[in-house]
C-alpha cells in the first residue's frame, strides 16, 4: 500500500491546488488555482517535484495530518506556524522554507499563518489525486477538481505518489510586504465622482471578514457613483474591482464570479496578486494608481524576482 | 460590430459591442467567440462572451495587450454556422414552497400567481450567456409585463434548481449560490453535469429555451429518476 496521509483535522479550508483551469470562462468556471503563485512554485521546487505539481493550499487554519509510510520530506511554505508530533512523544517547531523528515506514525500540525491569510504544504513526491478538466485545482461550489471538488474532510487519506528523490532543501526567504497594492483603471472608472477617485488612492480600506477565494471585501470611504450603479452583466477577470451600490470595493480573486454587474472601478494588477491575496481580515490596503506599460513592466520584474529565489535552491 | 477594444487590467482584453442587449448584437459575440474558439490563438487563456461584451484573456508571459489587441483587430471573420443550437425544455415546478418571490411578484406587479406563471410559460428564450456560476444561462427576454428588479438584498443562499426572473432576463441557478433575482419555481433537471468534460452544459449560448410546468409529485418523481 502507498505513503498516506490521514486528516485528523481538515483546517479551514485546505484545497488541492495547482496552476488553476484555462477555458472554461464561457460555462462559468474560473480559473481557481494557487492564490499565491510565488509560494507555490518555491514549495514545488524545495520538495524536489515538477514546478507546477499540485500541492494543498490552506488559509489561516491548516490541517492536522497523520503520516502512514516510509520517511518523506515534507515542505511548508508561507509564514505559517507549525508543529511536527513525533511518535515518540517530542515536538519539534516547524521552520518554513525547509525540508522536513517525517516518520511513520508522525504527525504534523499546521496551526496558523501569521500576518498573512494563505499557506502551502507539500512532500517529495507529491499526491496522487486526480486531475478534472485539465487541472488538479479545486472549485468547491461547482464540485469540479480534485478530491471530488471538496476540501479536505476529517479522517479522508492522502495518498502519496512513489518518489525519486529525497534531498534536503532549504531557503532562506522572508515574504515581503508592499506599501501599495498598484491597479489600471478600470473600465467604469469614469462613473464614479472626482472626490471618490481622490478618495480611493488617498485613503485605507480595511480587509472585511467576508472575504474567501472568491472575492476580498473591503470597508473605507464610500466610493460614489455618480452615473450607474448597475451594468449589463459582463465578464470578470481575477483582479477587478467592483463596487456596488453600497460603495464598498469587492476584489474578485481565482474562484470569482465569471459574470458580473456592477461597475469595475480599476484591476489589481498582475504583479501584486501573491501580495495582494496575502493581506489578512483586518488589515489595511492602500492603493496606488498606474498605467499599462509600468504594469507589464513590474510583472516582467516580479517574474525575473521570482526566478532567482527559485535558483537558489539547490 | 465590434466597437472597441479596451484592456480590462494588465492581462484581458476587453471587446466591446455597444450598450444595447439585442439578440443581434449578442449573436455577433458568440461569433467572435466561436471563432477565437475555434482558431486558438497562442496565450490566450479565457473567452468570456455576454450580452454586448466578450472579454478575453491571456498569458502575459506570452503576448502582451497591444500585441493580443492587433490580433483581434485582425481577426479573419469567418462565417460561423449554429447548426448546432438546441431547443430545450425545461420542466418547472411552481409550488408555494419553491416559488420563494411568488408574493412579491403578485403585489408589486399587481397580477395573479396564474397569469404570471402563463406568461412566463407562453415565450420562448433565447441564452445569451452562461456563467456567473457553472452553467448558469443567461435567457431573455420576459414578456414587459413581468419585468422585475433584483431583491433589495440578495438571498444569502439560492436554492439549486431555482428559476429567476430580474429586468427583462431569467435563469436558472445550477448550483446553491447567493443572489438577488426574483424565485418563480424549480426545475428537478441537472442544468451542470460535472462528469461530462466535453458538454457539462445543458444549455449553452444561442440556444432556445422554454419552460412547462409540472405538478410536486412529477417534480420528486423527476428528481429520483
Amino acid at each position: 500500500m502507498s505513503d498516506y496521509f490521514k486528516v485528523k483535522r481538515p483546517g479551514l479550508i485546505s484545497t488541492f491546488q495547482d496552476l488553476g483551469r484555462k477555458n472554461f470562462y464561457h460555462i462559468g468556471l474560473p480559473f481557481s488555482g494557487v492564490m499565491d503563485k510565488r509560494n507555490f512554485l518555491l514549495l514545488n521546487k524545495l520538495c524536489g517535484n515538477n514546478l507546477k505539481d499540485p500541492v494543498i493550499e490552506f488559509a489561516y487554519q491548516g490541517p492536522k495530518l497523520e503520516f502512514y509510510g516510509n520517511t518523506r520530506n515534507i515542505v511548508v511554505a508561507g509564514n505559517v506556524n507549525f508543529v511536527i508530533k513525533k511518535k515518540n512523544k517530542t515536538e519539534i517547531n516547524g521552520e518554513c522554507y525547509k525540508s522536513i523528515k517525517l516518520e511513520n506514525g508522525d504527525i504534523i500540525d499546521i496551526i496558523s499563518t501569521s500576518n498573512s491569510v494563505y499557506g502551502y504544504f507539500s512532500v517529495n513526491g507529491g499526491f496522487s489525486i486526480n486531475k478534472m478538466w485539465g487541472s488538479y485545482s479545486t472549485t468547491i461550489r461547482p464540485k469540479v477538481g480534485a478530491n471530488n471538488g471538496k476540501k479536505l474532510q476529517s479522517n479522508q487519506k492522502i495518498f502519496l505518489n512513489t518518489y525519486n528523490n529525497s534531498d534536503i532543501r532549504k531557503l532562506d526567504f522572508i515574504n515581503t510586504k508592499i506599501n501599495f497594492i498598484r491597479i489600471l483603471k478600470g473600465t467604469n472608472f469614469d462613473f464614479f465622482t472626482k472626490k471618490s477617485q481622490d478618495e480611493f488612492f488617498s485613503k485605507k480600506f480595511i480587509v472585511t471578514k467576508f472575504s474567501d477565494r472568491m472575492g476580498m471585501r473591503l470597508e473605507g470611504p464610500k466610493i460614489q457613483n455618480s452615473k450607474f450603479s448597475n451594468i449589463k452583466s459582463e465578464g470578470l477577470v481575477k483582479g477587478v474591482i467592483q463596487i456596488p451600490t453600497d460603495g464598498n470595493p469587492i476584489i474578485m480573486l481565482s474562484d470569482h464570479g465569471t459574470i458580473g454587474g456592477y461597475p469595475k472601478f480599476g484591476v489589481v494588477i498582475s504583479a501584486d496578486y501573491d501580495k495582494l491575496v496575502q493581506i489578512p481580515t483586518g488589515s489595511k490596503i492602500k492603493f496606488k494608481l498606474i498605467e499599462l506599460n509600468e504594469a507589464e513592466n513590474l510583472y516582467k520584474l516580479y517574474n525575473m524576482e521570482t526566478k532567482n529565489i527559485l535558483n537558489r535552491i539547490k | 460590430m465590434l466597437k472597441n477594444i479596451y484592456n480590462l487590467g494588465d492581462s484581458a482584453l476587453y471587446c466591446d459591442f455597444g450598450n444595447d442587449v439585442s439578440k443581434e448584437i449578442n449573436l455577433n459575440v458568440i461569433k467572435y467567440f466561436q471563432i477565437l474558439k475555434n482558431n486558438k490563438i497562442d496565450g490566450i487563456t479565457n473567452l468570456a462572451p455576454s450580452y454586448n461584451k466578450l472579454v478575453i484573456t491571456f498569458d502575459l508571459d506570452k503576448i502582451n495587450f497591444n500585441e493580443m489587441k492587433d490580433k483581434i483587430l485582425n481577426l479573419k471573420l469567418t462565417n460561423v454556422s449554429f447548426g448546432q443550437t438546441k431547443n430545450i425544455s425545461i420542466p418547472v415546478c411552481f409550488d408555494d414552497e419553491f416559488s420563494l418571490d411568488m408574493n412579491r411578484l403578485t403585489n408589486k406587479l399587481n397580477k395573479s400567481k396564474k397569469s404570471i406563471i402563463n406568461l412566463l410559460l407562453d415565450n420562448s428564450y433565447f441564452c445569451y450567456m452562461t456563467g456567473f456560476i457553472a452553467g448558469m444561462p443567461f435567457l431573455g427576454d420576459i414578456n414587459k409585463s413581468i419585468k422585475m428588479d433584483r431583491l433589495e438584498t440578495p438571498r444569502v443562499n439560492v436554492p439549486k434548481g431555482s428559476i429567476g426572473i430580474t429586468e427583462q432576463f431569467c435563469n436558472i441557478y445550477t448550483f446553491d449560490s447567493p443572489g438577488g433575482w426574483n424565485i418563480l419555481g424549480k426545475t428537478p433537471l441537472e442544468i451542470f453535469d460535472t462528469s461530462n468534460e466535453k458538454k457539462p452544459n445543458l444549455i449553452d449560448p444561442g440556444d432556445q429555451v422554454t419552460f412547462y410546468e409540472i405538478s410536486k409529485k412529477e417534480f420528486i418523481k423527476k428528481k429520483d429518476e
